[in-house]
């Protein structure tokens, strides 16, 4: 089914007596879901785009590469830094806004702009009564009733259909400057990276790989720029210095090292300190690892098959989700009994039929 | 202003309920005094009063479980309170209510510089969490006016935001985690000290709910490093309107000011007499503030004067030192305390689209005439959250009603141009009845069924943020 208005939509999950399976482009889901497929992408176009307020509302079905088009014309972006994880996942097809918006998808720069539910001020969704519900808008600041905003980004299709999302953007900076080491190992690199992150240079990226080494990223006017880089470089200590080119940023963002490579790829979220402790309980069954956000993000390709308990076992804190590959127990972690019975409520509450994306989240 | 009529039958138990509470917590801890609980009548919507029967201190997690779950069996209403800073009548009890003070939970858990984070109980001021970081070179970055006395339990519940949010957002997006003590007694631990949810985004939600979903007793919250210095610029323009089109300008620029505060011509003036802060004698004034070394400082400075004069300011004032930036700032500091000098006031909070700022002053000015009130007008416009200042005479019989009236149809207008109700107050009771403006009823509904989950009995801040009218059923039963 792929209704092209919102009030199509809604009568599509008002008359729904079976489980219904939420797809945006199909690039990113991950987690096991059954039922009819609905596809969002017949609910597509930017509805409105401000650059004077940094404000853009575009429809849920409407491709990233559209809006993010619309933006670069205006030299602006979504502060977010939107990964396409395609290449990871082994999918094909074009990513929708509210994809993204469903995920909470968020690259490196959100360790200084925050992740997708912070620039997001604004949603309009179908509920599982089949009624639209708007929360939120398209200003700054709003905190008239509930933030059901924030609790529907990364809600991945469980409690509604997404039909349009507005975006707080931010105006692309002049200038960038990346720095990097090589030669650390996990426990060096989150140690030089929390003194970047501890400066006042307003560090917008913060991430390592075994293979190309820690990297730093300063972004904003091209003298502040050369400024903040130089006294990172002075903080940061011999083997640092400063390197040409934004990839880096990309290869992390998309975790594009662990393309088409064989083995079950784990998202783990964790207290940046901890990320040592994990990779090496972890040692035995890693093959490869992109450390972001200082250590408090790992993207582990481990052999498939890994019970999850192991990976979930060896977390101080935190929690880890299997985006790609096999592996025993659940795809998303296991929440604390009082906190999952809020979850289950929310579910049932937003969606008493339980016709969206059974089975995911659970 | 409705409020529920209490309840005969809890007032009746007040002896009983009491005798239990005192049971959970030292002797000094439960208040039920007639004279002494008069210290909770109001938040700082003091047009608004009503003692609770009760109040309760606790100083543990332990403790505000062991009370709300007395008060859940006993089915009595709470209303949590942090330091009763509210300007939306948020923390003003009810007849029939059990206030729960966190003011005495204000220890400091935990502070991780190498992880940027430092873990508070709920009672601790605003400030005061900035004061225990700062040795090291950190600071809490959400910073409402009232920061000196606000708990970052009241910023918690109201998402509170501040003059400095256009750069680093308001308090949801510095929240990492927090332990919420439900109403029946469960505590739950949202977040901590990584990144994001594992599951759906609970903190979100909790984050603005107003203390309808559960008490906060710890936070977590993320600190940053502190630039290495700041500085504001002064600009004075001919009209509010060329101001408001340079606050655009400025943005679509792409330099990210920490602050963009605007005056019109009457808080200007009245600010002025009040501290003499040097400002000069026009129609609106912009001050910017950007942070950085020097160097950097004079980069963003340039960029942002140069943008100016295509706009002809009638004063472009730089600060030149530390004391003319602090001069600078006083004057829109103590906006609020110069107005209160005057005349009584009310502080509204509609957030706008940028883009409708010339127009919806200009409106306001009309309506300023109709209404026969005036009005100043001060605010955060890097942003859009307006702060108009309506004046009136508490003594002249009708005047607040005037002014209440002159206040609803502001943010009617806000609302009208694709803004809302309140961008950082909070709902409370004050704009609790104009909800309908901004939310058709499904929308209401769903945001009902959040607290159906969270707290089914609808005993938590039962009476604030929703139409009575909606609600009555859900509390009646
Ligand atoms: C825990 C987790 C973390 C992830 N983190 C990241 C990340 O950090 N970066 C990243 O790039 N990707 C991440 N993903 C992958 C992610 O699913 C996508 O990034 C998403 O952006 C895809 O766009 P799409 O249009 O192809 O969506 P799809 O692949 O079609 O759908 C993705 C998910 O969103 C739901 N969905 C899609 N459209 C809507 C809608 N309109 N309303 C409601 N639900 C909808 C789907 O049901 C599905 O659950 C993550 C996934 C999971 C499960
Ligand atoms: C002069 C002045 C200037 C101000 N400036 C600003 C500003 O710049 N920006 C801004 O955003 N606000 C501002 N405010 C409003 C106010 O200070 C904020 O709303 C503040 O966050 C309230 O904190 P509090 O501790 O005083 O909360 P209270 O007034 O005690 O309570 C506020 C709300 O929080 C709930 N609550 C309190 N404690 C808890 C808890 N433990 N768990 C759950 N819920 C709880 C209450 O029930 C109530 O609904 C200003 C107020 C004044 C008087």
């Amino acid at each position: 089914m792929r209704p092209t208005t919102e009030t199509e939509l809604a009568g599509i999950v008002t008359a729904a007596a079976a489980p219904l399976l939420v797809r945006g482009g199909g690039t990113r889901r991950i987690g096991e879901a059954a039922g009819q497929v609905l596809e969002t992408s017949g609910l597509t176009g930017v509805v409105l785009y401000e650059p004077g307020a940094l404000t853009l509302v575009a429809k849920a079905g409407t491709p990233v590469a559209e809006v993010e088009a619309v933006l670069t014309g205006e030299r602006q972006r979504l502060a977010f830094e939107v990964p396409d994880l395609r290449g990871l996942l082994g999918r094909e097809g074009v990513s929708t806004i509210g994809g993204v918006v469903a995920a909470n998808a968020s690259g490196p720069r959100r360790v200084q702009a925050g992740a997708c539910r912070d620039s997001l001020l604004g949603v309009r969704f179908v509920d599982g009564t089949g009624a639209v519900i708007k929360n939120g808008g398209r200003v700054m600041k709003n905190v008239t009733g509930y933030d059901l905003v924030k609790l529907m980004a990364g809600s991945h299709g469980t409690l509604g259909v997404l039909t349009e999302a507005s975006f707080k953007v931010q105006a692309v900076p002049e200038a960038e400057a990346t720095l990097r080491c090589e030669g650390l190992d996990a426990r060096q690199a989150v140690a030089a990276l929390a003194v970047a992150m501890g400066s006042p240079f307003d560090v917008s990226g913060a991430a390592w790989t075994p293979a190309d080494g820690a990297v730093v990223r300063v972004e904003g006017l091209a003298g502040s720029v050369d400024y903040r880089a130089a006294e990172l470089l002075t903080r940061l200590g011999a083997g640092w210095s400063r390197v040409e080119g934004a990839g880096h940023w990309r290869a992390i963002r998309d975790v594009s090292g662990f393309a088409g490579r064989e083995g079950a790829v784990w998202r783990v979220s964790v207290k940046p300190s901890d990320a040592p402790l994990v990779l090496e309980a972890l040692a035995p069954v890693v093959r490869d690892m992109v450390m972001d956000w200082a250590g408090g993000l790992l993207w582990l390709l481990v052999e498939d098959g890994t019970p999850g308990a192991v990976v979930r076992g060896a977390l101080p804190g935190g929690h880890a989700t299997r985006v790609r590959g096999a592996g025993e127990g659940p795809v998303f972690h296991p929440e604390a009994p009082a906190l999952a019975r809020v979850t289950a409520g929310l579910r049932a509450r937003f969606d008493p039929k339980g016709v969206f994306n059974q089975g995911m989240m659970g | 202003m409705d409020m529920p009529v209490p309840d005969a039958a809890i007032l009746a138990r007040k002896g009983r309920i009491v005798a239990r509470l005192r049971a959970l917590l030292p002797a000094d801890a439960v208040i039920d005094d007639a004279a002494e609980v008069r210290v909770y009548e109001c938040d700082a919507l003091s047009a608004y009063r009503c003692p609770p029967m009760a109040a309760v201190l606790p100083r543990t997690t332990a403790e505000v479980s062991a009370v709300l779950r007395v008060c859940w069996e006993e089915g009595v209403p709470v209303v949590p309170r942090g330091s009763g800073t509210s300007l939306a009548g948020g923390a003003l009890p009810t007849a029939d209510c059990v206030i729960l003070g966190v003011a005495r939970m204000n220890a400091v858990l935990e502070a991780d510089y190498q992880n940027r984070f430092v873990r508070v109980q709920s009672g601790r001021t605003n400030l005061s969490v900035t004061g225990a970081v700062e040795a090291e070179g950190f600071f809490y970055a959400p910073d409402p006016s009232s920061q000196l006395a606000c708990a970052i339990a009241g910023n918690i519940a109201m998402n509170s935001g501040g003059a400095h949010c256009l750069k680093y957002g308001v308090t949801t997006n510095n929240l990492l985690g927090v332990t919420l003590v439900q109403m029946d007694g469960t505590v739950l631990e949202i977040g901590g000290p990584w990144a994001d949810a594992g599951g759906l985004d609970v903190l979100g939600v909790v984050c603005g709910s107003e203390g309808q979903l559960g008490v906060v007793t710890e936070a977590t919250l993320r600190i940053l490093p502190k630039p290495e210095g700041a500085r504001p610029v002064l600009i004075g323009f001919a009209s509010n309107e060329v101001a408001g089109a340079c606050v655009a300008d400025i943005i679509k620029a792409g330099v990210l000011p920490v602050a963009i505060e605007f005056m019109d011509r009457m808080l200007i003036r009245v600010c002025e007499d009040f501290a003499q802060a040097g400002y000069p004698d026009c129609e609106a004034l912009l001050i910017i503030e950007v942070e950085g070394s020097d160097a950097e400082i004079d980069e963003q400075l340039a960029l942002i004067t140069a943008i100016a004069a295509r706009h002809d300011p009638v004063a472009v004032i730089e600060a030149e030192d530390e004391a003319q930036a602090r001069r600078i700032w006083l004057g829109r500091k103590s906006a609020f305390s110069a107005i209160g000098k005057i005349s009584d006031y009310m502080c509204l909070d509609g957030t706008i689209p940028v883009s409708s700022l010339p127009h919806v002053l200009r409106r306001i000015g009309e309506m300023s005439v109709e209404f026969g009130l005036a009005v100043g007008n001060v605010f955060h416009a890097g942003d859009g959250n307006m702060h108009p200042l309506i004046l009136y005479d508490a003594n002249k019989p009708g005047d607040l009603e005037t002014c209440e009236r002159f206040g609803a149809e502001v943010l009617k207008l806000c609302v009208e141009v694709g803004g809302c109700l309140t961008g950082e107050h909070g709902v409370g009771i004050e704009k609790r009845d104009l909800m309908g403006v901004q939310f058709a009823p499904e929308d209401i509904e769903a945001q009902l069924r959040v607290k159906d989950v969270f707290d089914p009995k609808w005993l938590l801040n039962p009476a604030k943020v929703f139409p009575l009218a909606v609600t009555s059923d859900r509390r009646a039963a």
